[in-house]
């Protein structure tokens, strides 16, 4: 028996309303260039909230610095596929924008990784 | 309905991009803890569905029988500068979540396997991916109190690594000593990549032993 087989209870089980009804059932972001560590901010000053969705407007909120998708996820607490769908949604409508991750190519850029280096030095 | 207000920083927080460093091992070497000392942030916690397109990849006993389930990630951030956002993410048990491993791995700078010498053999699945994926890893020993200790040499030979890749000791409690793991892995990153550079014909075949 390997530690990894424990049952989900509760909490971990997840969340009782289905995640797709979040979504509308949809379950493929329209922007699937959404990963877990690309960067999102919100950019529109002004917006009409009373038209979106609960979740649309907290995520609004959250991203006024900016954030992973991840951290948005685990904030709201929601899986991260719903938050990509409804990220690509708010992306779409041009109230967030998106930054993706640096691209580690097969050798990243000697820059980047000095710039890693010197920044974990100083925590 | 209240509107939301942008600030005035989102011009620069454009420039702002994000790389990840990746925490792996067996289940309860320390990952969690280990991205805990180093964060800004307290280690957050999300979650991916597995769903039935995803069931079949790998092993799945236990859980045939449901159609989705959901595997927790942990993470936590140091912000580098301004620009630039780390984010080391703990990866999710081995064996039924390897889907997962994929996009965790896809673009990541390196890993970090963590060791326990009490079980040596539960960091062979991390190390083995990280292998087949060439993703730059060091080997990090967690070392536990109770745990017999083991010199530098011989666990690299019970875990069959090659000479060039760096294993160090650790207590991933310690802040200093968790910071130092993350530096050896980029100097480790660095010099393979000078490596690369001199040699700009890559090798098909990494050497093995």
């Amino acid at each position: 028996m390997s530690s990894d087989d424990e049952s989900w209870y509760d909490e971990a089980a997840g969340p009782l309303v289905r995640p797709y009804a979040v979504t509308r059932g949809r379950t493929r972001p329209a922007a699937s260039q959404l990963n877990m560590i690309t960067l999102v901010v919100t950019v529109r000053a002004e917006i009409d909230t009373s038209e979106l969705d609960a979740e649309c407007v907290a995520i609004l909120r959250l991203c006024q610095r900016p954030l992973s998708v991840a951290e948005v996820a685990a904030q709201l607490d929601l899986p991260l596929v719903v938050v990509k769908v409804l990220l690509s949604d708010l992306i779409e409508s041009g109230s967030i924008i998106f930054r993706p991750p640096v691209q580690a190519t097969r050798v990243p850029d000697k820059n980047l990784l000095q710039a890693v280096l010197d920044g974990v030095r100083r925590i | 309905m209240v509107s939301v207000e942008s600030e005035s920083q989102s011009g620069s927080a454009l420039l702002a991009s994000a790389v990840k460093i990746l925490i792996a091992g067996g289940f309860g070497v320390g990952k969690t803890t280990m991205v805990g000392s180093v964060s800004e942030i307290t280690p957050l916690s999300t979650e991916e569905m597995l769903t039935e397109v995803s069931v079949g990849v790998d092993d799945l006993v236990g859980i045939e029988d449901k159609t989705t389930t959901t595997v927790a990630l942990d993470f936590g951030r140091i912000t580098i500068n301004p620009e630039l956002i780390l984010y080391l993410f703990g990866t999710p048990g081995q064996g039924r979540f390897w889907f997962m491993w994929d996009e965790l791995a896809f673009g990541a700078l390196g890993a970090v396997v963590l060791a326990d010498t009490r079980r040596l053999d539960s960091c062979f699945p991390s190390i083995d991916f990280f292998e087949r994926r060439e993703v730059p890893f060091i080997v990090a020993v967690n070392c536990f109190e109770d745990a017999e200790f083991y010199r530098v040499d011989e666990v690299r030979q019970a875990l069959a690594i090659s000479q060039d890749v760096p294993i160090v000791l650790c207590d991933v409690r310690q802040r200093e000593s968790s910071k130092r793991v993350l530096l050896s892995l980029l100097e480790y990153i660095i010099a393979l990549a000078a490596a690369e550079a001199q040699a700009p014909a890559p090798a098909e075949e990494p050497a093995t032993t």
